[in-house]
Formats: C-alpha cells, sequence, structure tokens
C-alpha cells in the first residue's frame, strides 16, 4: 500500500506526461503480480464494489474527529471530494506502527468489508484510517468510494505497462478490454499468457475521431482520397458476434448486450466470427429519433415491454473489425466497408434492427459542405470523414478519421444560480444555471459548467461570491447580471425539464458583457429553435 | 444607546468615538494598519499609524504618505480611546489593534498566525470582550504540519530538483511569504535568486531584519546560471514568458490553499507545499477560546461557516461582518500588486489583493 501511494502520489504532482509515464513503468517493474493486476484494474475503472455507504462514511468520520456532521458538509463542498475531505479533517496519524499490508491485501479486505455487519466495518475503518498518514488515506478512501480520477488515462497506463513488460501497447490495449476482474484472472493470464478463451466476449478498442482543423480541406490532400459519412448521435458501440453469442460493448468498455435485447436476432443473420462498429439509434415510426428517446432507456435496470416497443434501437452500422473470426483492422477502410456492405444488404434491415451508416464520396468540397448544411434535417450532427485507404486504428489518433460537426444551436442566457465545482475546480464556483425570459421571470433551462477560461472562472467565482442572494447548500442563488451564450448540440421537447425543453451537451460559447439582461433570449426563442 | 465601540461601515472598521478607521477600504482622515498586504492598507488616507516596522514597507508601496510608527504594546489615546499593537504573527511587522474605551477591549486581528515563523514577531495572545478575527482557513480541512517539516520538505525537493539538473521555482507571495521562504531555505544546496518585485521588498526588509544572500533574476542572468539553483517568484510569474528561461524546471507553491490538490491542479504546479501565513482550524479555536472573549466577530475567509461553529458548539455570541479584506476562498482572488507602481496602486484602487 505504501508503494501504490507513494506512487498515486507521484502521479499527482506532475503535470508532465512523461514523468507520469516514468513513475508507472518503475511502478510496474517493482510490484508483486497481485498489486500490479490491481492496480490494472483501478486505472481502467475496475473498482471493487462500494463496501460501505457514503453517508455512513460521513458519520463515522465525523464521530472519530469531533466535528458537527453539517461542518463535515460544508467542508466537502469546499474541498469538493469526498475522499479528501475525510483524509483531511481525521485526526492525524496515531504514532504506532506503519503498515505493512499490501494493496491487493487492503483491496482484499475491503471487498470482503462488504459481506460484514455494519459495526464490523466501522471499527476496520476506524483502525485504518488512523494506521495511515494523510495521503494513504486518501488513497484507501478513494478505493473505498469509487471514484478514481487522478489524471492518469487508461492509455497512459497502458503505455507504462508497455514499457514495463515489453509488450506492444496496441495488443496491451485489446488485453484489458472485457469484463475481466482481478479476482478471475491473474497478471500471467491477462497480460502475459495468451489464452483464446478469454477472447470470445472481447471487443477491440475503439477508434476515434479528432474534429477537424482550420483550413483542413487543404491539409487533407484530394477529396477523391476521402469517403464521407453522416455522423449519428447515438451509443457508438461494438456487436461481437461470436460462439452464438451476442455481445454489445459501449465505448466506455462497458458491456451493455443486457440493454439491447432487440440485437438478439443478429444471430439468425449475421455469422459467428464478426464484429461490427456502430452507432446504436433509437429509430421509431422507421425513422431515427431524437437522442433524448434513447436516455429514458440508457438509466433503466429492467426494461419493460412497455419501453422497448415505445423506444426501439436499431444498430446502424459504420465499420467491421472481424469477419470470419480473422482480425481485419489492418485492412484499407473502403475494402471492409464492401464485405459490411455486402453482408448488410442481403440483410433485411426493418426486421433485424441492423442498418447501414451510408457512405458517400464527393467531388469538391462546395458538394461536401452542401451535404452538411443537410445535417440537421436529418438529424445527424454533421459529417465524418474517414481515408479510403485507412486502417482501423486504437484510441483517438489524428491523420485518418475526422468529424466536421455542424455548429450549435445558441442562446443568450442569464446566470441565475452558481454551485462549487469538483477535482480542479474545487472551492471554485463553475458550476451554473441559466434561465430564459418568460412571462417576467427567469426559468431556468439549462445548467452548463464548461466553456470560460480559467481566469474567466476565476472572475465570475468572484463576482458570485459577492452577489449572493441566497445559500441553499452548495448552491447559490445570484443577482441576475451577467448574460452568457449557450451552445448545445440538440433540442427537444421534454415534460421532465420546467423549462419544457431538453438541450444536449449545453455549455458556455462566450461571456456576453457587452449585453444587459433585459436582452436576453426568451423561452419562446429556445422553444422556435425545436425541430418541426 | 449604547454604540459599540467599533462598527463597520462603507468605508471600514470605525471606532467613532476616536473618528479614527482601522484597514480602510475606502481613503480616509486617519487610519490605523495593521500590515502590508494591499487589502489592508490601501492608498489614499490623510494619515497613517502602523508599526515602525511596516512603515519602510508600506511607504514602498504607497509612496509619500504620512505615517506615524509605533512601538509594541506602546498605547497612544485618541479621545479618550486607548490604542495599542500588538504582534498577529502574520508576516513581518503585522499587528493586531487593541482598542479600549471606558474599561471595554476590542481586539481586530488583521491576519494572524499563531506559529512562530522565524521572521514574523510571534503572535500574542490579547484578552479582550470583543474579538474581531480573520478565518480565511476556518474549516477543520486546514491543519498544518510545524513548520520545520515542510521546509525539510522544500529543501529536499530542491536537492532532487538540483540532482536533476533542473531549475527550482519557488512561488509565494513578494511580502511576508517569500522572506519566510527565504529565512529558512538552506543555502548550502546551492544559489538563492530573486524575481525583482521580491528582490525590491526583501531590500526594504533587510533594513530591520536579517536574511540569506538574494541575487536578483536580470535580462543578464543566462538559463545556465540557474540550473541546480532555487528562485523565488510571485505566483503571478507562472505561465508568462518572464519563467520560459528557465526551461527546464520545476514548480512548486507554498500556500495555505496547497491543502487542497484541486487547488494546485487548477494552477499547474508540479509540487504543493501546505504552508500558510495564517491561522489553521485548531490555531483560529484556540485563539477564540484563550482571548476569552464574550462575543466574536467573523470578518474575512469562511465567516458564516465559522461563526456558526462558534454559536452551536462553543456558545459563543459570534456573527459577521462583511469587509473588502480577501472574501471565502480567495484564493482566486489574489492578485499580485508588485508590478502596480505606487501612483499606478492608487488610480485604480486594487480592490482585491494578495494576502495568503
Amino acid at each position: 500500500m505504501k508503494d501504490f501511494a507513494r506512487l498515486i502520489k507521484k502521479l499527482d504532482s506532475t503535470n508532465k506526461t512523461t514523468e507520469k509515464v516514468a513513475a508507472l513503468t518503475a511502478y510496474f517493474q517493482m510490484a508483486n503480480d497481485e498489486d500490479k493486476l490491481w492496480t490494472i484494474a483501478i486505472l481502467s475503472h475496475r473498482r471493487p464494489k462500494r463496501p460501505v455507504n457514503t453517508s455512513l462514511l460521513r458519520i463515522w468520520a465525523t464521530e472519530i474527529s469531533g466535528i458537527p456532521l453539517w461542518l463535515f458538509e460544508e467542508s466537502y463542498h469546499i474541498v469538493g471530494d469526498l475522499a479528501e475531505t475525510i483524509a483531511l479533517i481525521l485526526p492525524s496519524k496515531a504514532q504506532t506502527e506503519e503498515t505493512t499490508k499490501s494493496l491487493s491485501q487492503f483491496i482484499l479486505e475491503i471487498i470482503e468489508l462488504r459481506t460484514l455487519p455494519e459495526e464490523e466495518k466501522k471499527k476496520y475503518l476506524h483502525e485504518n484510517w488512523l494506521a495511515l498518514n494523510y495521503f494513504e488515506r486518501f488513497v484507501f478512501n478513494k478505493i473505498i468510494t469509487g471514484s478514481f480520477r487522478i489524471g492518469v488515462s487508461q492509455k497512459l497506463m497502458t503505455r507504462a505497462l508497455s514499457k514495463a513488460t515489453e509488450i506492444d501497447e496496441d495488443i496491451l490495449a485489446y488485453k484489458l478490454m472485457g469484463d475481466w476482474t482481478p479476482q478471475k484472472t491473474t497478471f500471467k493470464k491477462l497480460i502475459l499468457e495468451h489464452n483464446e478463451e478469454d477472447y470470445l466476449s472481447k471487443p477491440y478498442p475503439f477508434y476515434l475521431a479528432y474534429a477537424v482543423e482550420d483550413n483542413f480541406q487543404e491539409d487533407l490532400g484530394s477529396i477523391s482520397d476521402w469517403s464521407f459519412e453522416h455522423k449519428w448521435d447515438g451509443i457508438r458501440s461494438q456487436v461481437i458476434i461470436r460462439n452464438d453469442e451476442v455481445f454489445v460493448w459501449s465505448r466506455g468498455e462497458e458491456l451493455v448486450t443486457d440493454k439491447y435485447p432487440e440485437f438478439q436476432k443478429f444471430l439468425s443473420v449475421i455469422p459467428n466470427g464478426t464484429v461490427i462498429d456502430g452507432e446504436i439509434l433509437p429509430f421509431g415510426n422507421g425513422e431515427i429519433g431524437n437522442f433524448n428517446a434513447l436516455q429514458t432507456r440508457i438509466g433503466r435496470k429492467n426494461l419493460s415491454k412497455a419501453l422497448l416497443e415505445k423506444t426501439p434501437v436499431i444498430l446502424n452500422a459504420y465499420d467491421l473489425l472481424e469477419w470470419n473470426g480473422e482480425d481485419i483492422r489492418q485492412m484499407p477502410f473502403l475494402e471492409r466497408r464492401k464485405i459490411l456492405d455486402n453482408l448488410i444488404q442481403g440483410i433485411d434491415s426493418l426486421e433485424n434492427g441492423i442498418y447501414l451508416s451510408e457512405t458517400m464520396t464527393f467531388n469538391t468540397w462546395e458538394e461536401a459542405t452542401a451535404e452538411r448544411e443537410l445535417s440537421r434535417e436529418k438529424r445527424s450532427e454533421g459529417l465524418m470523414l474517414k481515408r479510403k485507404d485507412s486502417p482501423y486504428l486504437v484510441g483517438r489518433k489524428k491523420g485518418d478519421w475526422w468529424k466536421w460537426k455542424i455548429d450549435p444551436f445558441t442562446i443568450d442566457a442569464v446566470l441565475t444560480y452558481a454551485m462549487r465545482g469538483h477535482g480542479r475546480r474545487a472551492n471554485l464556483y463553475t458550476d451554473y444555471t441559466f434561465g430564459l425570459w418568460h412571462e417576467g421571470e427567469l426559468v431556468t433551462f439549462a445548467k452548463a459548467y464548461s466553456g470560460l477560461t480559467d481566469a474567466e472562472f476565476r472572475q465570475v467565482d468572484a463576482w458570485i461570491k459577492r452577489n449572493t442572494l441566497e445559500r441553499f447548500g452548495p448552491v447559490r442563488s445570484v443577482t441576475p447580471h451577467h448574460v452568457f451564450e449557450i451552445a448545445f448540440e440538440g433540442i427537444a421537447e421534454s415534460s421532465r425539464h420546467k423549462s419544457g425543453v431538453a438541450t444536449r451537451f449545453p455549455r458556455i460559447l462566450r461571456w456576453r458583457k457587452d449585453k444587459r439582461i433585459e436582452e436576453a433570449n426568451t423561452l419562446d426563442d429556445l422553444k422556435a429553435l425545436i425541430p418541426k | 444607546m449604547y454604540q459599540p465601540l467599533l462598527v463597520f461601515n462603507e468605508k471600514g472598521i470605525y471606532c467613532q468615538q476616536a473618528d479614527v478607521y482601522i484597514d480602510a477600504w475606502k481613503p480616509v482622515d486617519k487610519c490605523i494598519i495593521t500590515h502590508g498586504h494591499a487589502d489592508h492598507s490601501r492608498w489614499g488616507h490623510k494619515k497613517y499609524i502602523t508599526h515602525k516596522n511596516n512603515v519602510p514597507i508600506i511607504k514602498h508601496r504607497l509612496g509619500e504618505i504620512v505615517v506615524s510608527g509605533k512601538e509594541w504594546n506602546e498605547s497612544f489615546t485618541i479621545n479618550g480611546v486607548k490604542f495599542s499593537l500588538h504582534p498577529a504573527g502574520h508576516i513581518v511587522a503585522s499587528s493586531q489593534v487593541r482598542v479600549e474605551y471606558k474599561g471595554e477591549v476590542w481586539v481586530f486581528t488583521g491576519d494572524f498566525k499563531t506559529e512562530n515563523d522565524g521572521i514574523a514577531e510571534p503572535f500574542e495572545l490579547v484578552k479582550c470582550n470583543t474579538f474581531i478575527t480573520e478565518c480565511t482557513f476556518g474549516i477543520p480541512a486546514f491543519k498544518w504540519t510545524p513548520q520545520e517539516e515542510v521546509f525539510s520538505d522544500i529543501n529536499n525537493w530542491w536537492v532532487a530538483n538540483r540532482a536533476e539538473n533542473k531549475t527550482s521555482v519557488l512561488f509565494g507571495y513578494s511580502l511576508g511569504k517569500a522572506q519566510r521562504l527565504l529565512k529558512h531555505l538552506d543555502p548550502n544546496i546551492g544559489k538563492i535568486y530573486t524575481h525583482g518585485a521580491i528582490e525590491n521588498m526583501t531590500q526594504v526588509l533587510r533594513e530591520n531584519y536579517d536574511f540569506h544572500q538574494t541575487t536578483r533574476v536580470t535580462r543578464d542572468t543566462k538559463k545556465e546560471d540557474l540550473l541546480g539553483n532555487i528562485v523565488l517568484a510571485p505566483p503571478s510569474a507562472h505561465g508568462g514568458t518572464w519563467i520560459r528561461k528557465m526551461v527546464p524546471f520545476v514548480t512548486a507553491s507554498a500556500s495555505g490553499w496547497m491543502t487542497f490538490r484541486g487547488a494546485r491542479r487548477r494552477r499547474a504546479i508540479d509540487r504543493g507545499f501546505v504552508l500558510s501565513d495564517h491561522a489553521d482550524w485548531d490555531g483560529l479555536l484556540t485563539t477564540v477560546k484563550e482571548t476569552a472573549a464574550e462575543k466574536v466577530i467573523a470578518t474575512h475567509g469562511y465567516t458564516e461557516i465559522f461563526s456558526r461553529y462558534l454559536r452551536e458548539e462553543m456558545g459563543l455570541d459570534a456573527r459577521t461582518e462583511k469587509t473588502q479584506y480577501e472574501e471565502e476562498g480567495s484564493e482566486t482572488l489574489k492578485k499580485e500588486e508588485d508590478d502596480i507602481s505606487p501612483s499606478l496602486s492608487g488610480t485604480t484602487q486594487a480592490k482585491f489583493n494578495e494576502d495568503e
């Protein structure tokens, strides 16, 4: 545990990627196999289930610290991180012996803890909190509470692991995909050995596109080298058909097969040894629906029949990664698409819920631009550009795939409420609520917390602290004074929102210091943007 | 009708009986100044009263002013009200102000810390009836470690950077924190360089205080000269062009706000040392208790939270007052004023300024 805490501290105390990789590599070269495996698991979001709910954690931490619960809550709003708050308010480490338990030992205890009665849990936490120094305590709390965001991406971790093991990075990325857990495998089995069986449900790492840059047309060479598609707004997924089983993976590496029972039909029309990259889209009445429709399905644990009927989904196929059991990612895009097109065209799309994302070619950028203009009408987010001869790469890479999104919707709204942020924005008011005029009042229509520069956030934060009307825990209402231009990707009617309108991915485009609040838009202006 | 000895009006903390302000934020006739940070010593008062060691500091910052310097514990009476200054331990020459009239005693802390930092005259506890206190770090998440440990970490950090042939750049406010750092850096490790703002302020302080030798970073300073050595710089130098010539460098900040991981990450600083010139949670509580005050007024910092705790958990008559000193979580407002010349700072009436 000492070594792991030291690693996390080191990762936490540098902003330089090379230093983070070096620290991780050194750790992977030194740690034992169990600790290595758990480190990989933690850094790839495979944590043990939370053994104690957070309200108990708060209560116990305040009991030991001798402070009232309200003071803990106030401190938490300011610190912005539960694990950190607990580590800070607890009394200093008892001057007893140093802990000698390893990371994996701690984690196994934490897993075990889940099954113990409350009193035992409390005792365990109490003892361990006081035996750890501040940073070890913080790491221990992080393992317990779950959210381990410390500025180390899976990609970075994979790079370090590759350096330590001398196994190719892309191969490691593939080995680390899927639903393995440290309890069901070993470092040797997962990383070092090749094991056919493990590969049954394993997806390929997704290839992700960057947004086009300014004047990209000049940099991309001849337009005839490029294949175009619409960029659909759904859930990017990989559908695997192997050994008469269907597996559906989301881009966040989550196995979501159960959420899409309609895809079981693929078994009868798609041969084993096929992996398709595509987008899950809501598809009612024979046309692509709004992303909001899909959201009603994402969060549900149990899918009722009524819901399945109300919000059917389809797979819109983009690419073919495996065919006849063979990894064909190195094949040029056009050739992969040829096989995919052949496959899907032989299937009744309406009956089986699988469609082809249509590819297009253009002779001039003017033609391409004209097609992009139609995006909103076609319910797409813009165009995707794929180099015709490109292989399917791993992760976000520049060069062969680009996204060329349409400009977002925008509206001018008034800042009405503010909340303190988390992580690097802890103790700063950075999460804002915006209102639009309706019958002489400001009606909340969206929350946004990105889009301003650090300097602007500091200015707004300072202003908020001086212009607070009321406090509600971490939230403050402020004097309506500032107008911000809010951008968003999609808009739809919604009964779940007070304004009657739901917007997708709202964010701040700019601070309209030139506008008075009377000049902000109205709710009717917003509603006029809803596609008819 | 009972008239409180000190009131908070739109200009500052005011004693009507003596017609004197303390740390006023708008120009007034007569003002007692607790310390040299710009949110407490503003431009434009007709007459300044402060500790004698603070005179050169505020003169350096405010230019030609009419000022009278006092000794610690030296009382001066204005219209029957007895005033005296007592060490606050915040930075060099920082005072608490004791105000006594007809047997009633009020104390205003300005900013203070209870730990003896080795340069600032150590905090003196002053008993009083009403205690007006700052509470910049008034939540229990703030607990300082003894400065010996922090300085040992800082010197070790410097040694490690030197071993990698990198320049160590350590950020701290040019008045107070920079000299505290300077005092405890180990000059046997290497040479100590300073940013101009810090060098100028340190020169002013050398009149009354002893510091290690420093070398100003100038246009002629070569990158090779700096490698392995340490540079003390104000936080405003981070991210500017000035620092670029120091590549390869490693940055660190010494501040109470470094308690929060988020605060350090937000500033993109490599290393954060938790070192504050304010009292921590326990320091605030102990001080409040030991003053034996019946009434407490929390001014700047986490005032609402701190006074609620005093009321509910300690049974004190505690309330808050609005001031124009640093606000809650004011790390974000801090602005290095050193680049502003005295005449400029007058016209801009710099509202929020450095403290921590």
